[in-house]
């Protein structure tokens, strides 16, 4: 199992080294003529105004930690996944075991997930309150 | 798969492994990567101007075959820029982390039985944790331009890639919980004969579609491409790059599209098993191309049927996108795994055709 | 050989991460250091923690960093003004953790060898005891997850009713 690492560990160095490679055998093909237009920023042709900073949007954050809370959900379940199956054709008790624990896993965060969409908190624009 | 190569030619072991390592993953990247992206980009072409009532590219080559040779020379010739206020370090770097990724996640496509490249005991998960990283890539890549657009682009593009993870992450686990296991060829052998993925019950067939969109968005393809699309924050992230770079990021959206298919065959349309194929009786030497023609014609239906749907439908818009993500996709594929669980207790782990299979 | 290569591959970019004055700089050489950790925990056999470590850390942890230092306006202005006083407590705090972990390292029994060959099916080895021995913890992550939730949703909500 050691060796389809290696292999993995390979594809990775692999994969950062062959950037540069084929940007090597670009550079060695292509013209170099950097001109004071074309090194400015891109803009629709116009010419750029102000630093490039954006308001802060907190609807991004949100979403990430939303995935990172069910990430860590599925990184919890996948273990479970893989030895269910075994658990149902073990025994008719250990089946409904493995179901229930899993349910009240996913049920706990479901309740979240409802909460959270009640709340309006997964909208992406969020709409004014009225009230 | 090497030790397999190395019991049939034992001389090959001269050479330490990390040098047949080396050369299986070179070879896997020119000799399929690269030129499958690039037919697989001349052959959109062809369907868009199918679809769209006019020829595709027809100059270069017989019936335009060779334009994405010349594509590629193009893009090879063209003068790399880097904005002078681009952060120079990050704007290299950016690129480098997208494209391992993408070359990575095709160490566990099982083109055979006995053709992959690593066959890892947690082979479906590995890959959802590889196609994690190309969010990572995608910010910096937005940052790193120094363009106010791309860094826009690409937060919204990492917002997207990042929530439509979990209806793939919580796909696949569901399909590894009806199927057994992690392995990516225990995946493929558990749906021998026609007990594919995709009739295990009827959560599976929702949850094919549930996997199948949501990697669709997750690649920024089709009708989910706003952090790319033209008219929209002009590229996005890609705005400042040119030539080379550009093709990396262009080459490795072809190349995760392929995963994606590949990914969505060895799950629920079983691999390289055909309904009525027992690989029992068919000459060993022959199971190879065999498996390998049946793996790759299914990926490429996939992949054709994912142009079709580029090429037919509007574009979402940023909040329908996010909304069918919250509030459609992760709520279908919760419900979908906890059908399967409750499937699998009842029948005890069996599938559809396998409990038909028991009624004659 | 190869433990030294994560290990510095680990500890390298951690001083980065600490001393460079750029966050953004800062933040990517912890990508690096999440790999060296991954790739610590596959030196132990662990295959399905690397992964999760990849998964969790590399692709949210960092992603949420990502998101909250480039949407601070501050980063355009990375200058700490560090007075001397500001150095005494973490350094006597570090010390003390320092010492800690030292202390426990050479009180361990390092007498754990791994047979050649012999690859441990993990993944199935933790899914049988989440469902058996460790469910009370598997049931209480859940609960965790949900108030870590709950919580970080009203944080955002009050600070946007704040923004309004």
């Amino acid at each position: 199992m050691f060796l389809e690492y290696t292999t993995i560990f390979i594809f990775l160095i692999v994969g950062i080294a062959m950037v540069p490679l084929m940007l090597l055998i670009g550079k060695i093909l292509r013209p170099h003529a950097p001109d004071d237009k074309k090194t400015s920023t891109y803009e629709c042709g116009e010419i750029p105004l102000g630093s490039s900073w954006i308001q802060f949007n907190l609807r991004f954050y949100v979403i990430a930690f939303l995935f990172l809370i069910f990430d860590v959900e599925v990184a919890f379940m996948f273990p479970v996944a893989s030895i269910f199956k075994q658990w149902t054709q073990a025994g008719f008790g250990q089946g409904w075991l493995a179901f229930i624990e899993v349910a009240i896993f996913v049920g706990i965060l479901l309740v979240g997930f409802a909460y959270a969409w009640h709340k309006g908190d997964l909208n992406w624009v969020r709409p004014k309150k009225k009230e | 798969m090497l030790q397999d190569i190395f019991q049939y030619w034992p001389v090959l072991q001269t050479f330490p492994f990390w040098v047949w390592s080396t050369l299986s993953v070179l070879a896997l990247l020119f000799l399929f990567v690269f030129p499958f992206a690039g037919v697989a980009v001349y052959v959109e072409r062809k369907i868009a101007g199918d679809i769209q009532a006019r020829i595709g590219p027809n100059v270069v080559g017989p019936y335009g075959i060779l334009q994405w040779i010349a594509d590629a020379l193009k893009l090879l010739l063209k003068e790399d820029i880097i904005p002078k206020k681009a952060d120079r370090k990050l704007f290299i770097f950016a690129p480098m982390i997208i494209f391992m990724s993408g070359a990575a996640s095709f160490a566990v496509i099982p083109f055979s039985e006995n053709l992959i490249l690593a066959n890892l005991n947690i082979g479906i998960f590995y890959l959802i944790a590889i196609t994690s990283l190309v969010s990572m890539g995608v910010i910096i890549s937005g940052w790193a331009s120094n363009n106010k657009w791309s860094l826009l682009g690409g937060l919204r593009a990492a917002a997207q890639v990042v929530s439509f993870e979990i209806p793939v992450a919580l796909s696949l686990m569901t399909a590894a919980l009806a199927l057994g296991s992690l392995n990516m060829v225990d995946l493929v052998n558990a749906q021998a004969g026609m007990k594919w993925g995709i009739f295990h019950n009827p959560f599976m067939l929702i949850l094919a579609f549930v996997y199948y969109i949501s990697a669709l968005a997750e690649v920024n393809r089709t009708p989910f491409d706003i952090p790319e699309a033209e008219s929209e924050l002009v590229s996005g992230y890609n705005t400042e790059y040119s030539g080379m770079r550009f093709a990396i990021f262009f080459l490795i959206e072809y190349a995760d599209a392929f995963v994606i298919c590949a990914v969505s065959t060895t799950i629920f349309l079983g691999g390289w098993h055909l309904p009525f194929l027992n690989y029992a009786h068919i000459p060993p030497f022959l199971h190879i191309p065999l498996q390998v023609t049946i793996f790759m014609t299914k990926a490429c239906f996939l992949l054709v049927v994912m142009m079709w749907i580029r090429w037919t439908l509007p574009r979402y818009r940023v909040d329908q996108l996010m909304k069918l993500c919250w509030e459609v996709l992760v709520p279908f594929a919760f419900i979908c795994l906890l059908g399967t669980a409750l499937w699998m207790v009842l029948f005890q782990g069996k599938g559809f055709i396998e409990l038909l299979g028991g009624l004659f | 050989m190869i433990f030294y290569l994560f290990a510095i591959l680990t500890v390298a970019p951690a001083f980065v991460a600490v001393f460079h004055p750029n966050i953004l700089y800062a933040a990517l050489s912890l990508f690096i250091s999440f790999f060296g950790v991954a790739g610590l925990y596959l030196l132990l056999a662990a295959d399905f923690v690397a992964a999760t470590q990849v998964l969790l850390y590399v692709g949210g942890i960092l992603i949420l960093l990502l998101f909250a230092v480039m949407l601070s306006p501050k980063i355009y202005s990375p200058t700490f003004q560090e007075s001397q006083k500001r150095y005494i407590v973490p350094s006597i705090l570090g010390v003390f953790i320092l010492s800690i972990i030292v202390f426990s390292i050479f009180k361990t029994n390092w007498n754990v060898t791994l047979v050649e060959g012999i690859f441990p099916h993990t993944v199935s080895r933790i899914g049988n005891l989440f469902l058996t021995d460790y469910l009370l913890p598997f049931e209480l992550a859940s609960i965790l997850l949900l108030a870590a939730l709950i919580g970080a949703i009203l944080l955002a909500r009050s600070s946007e009713d704040e923004h309004q």
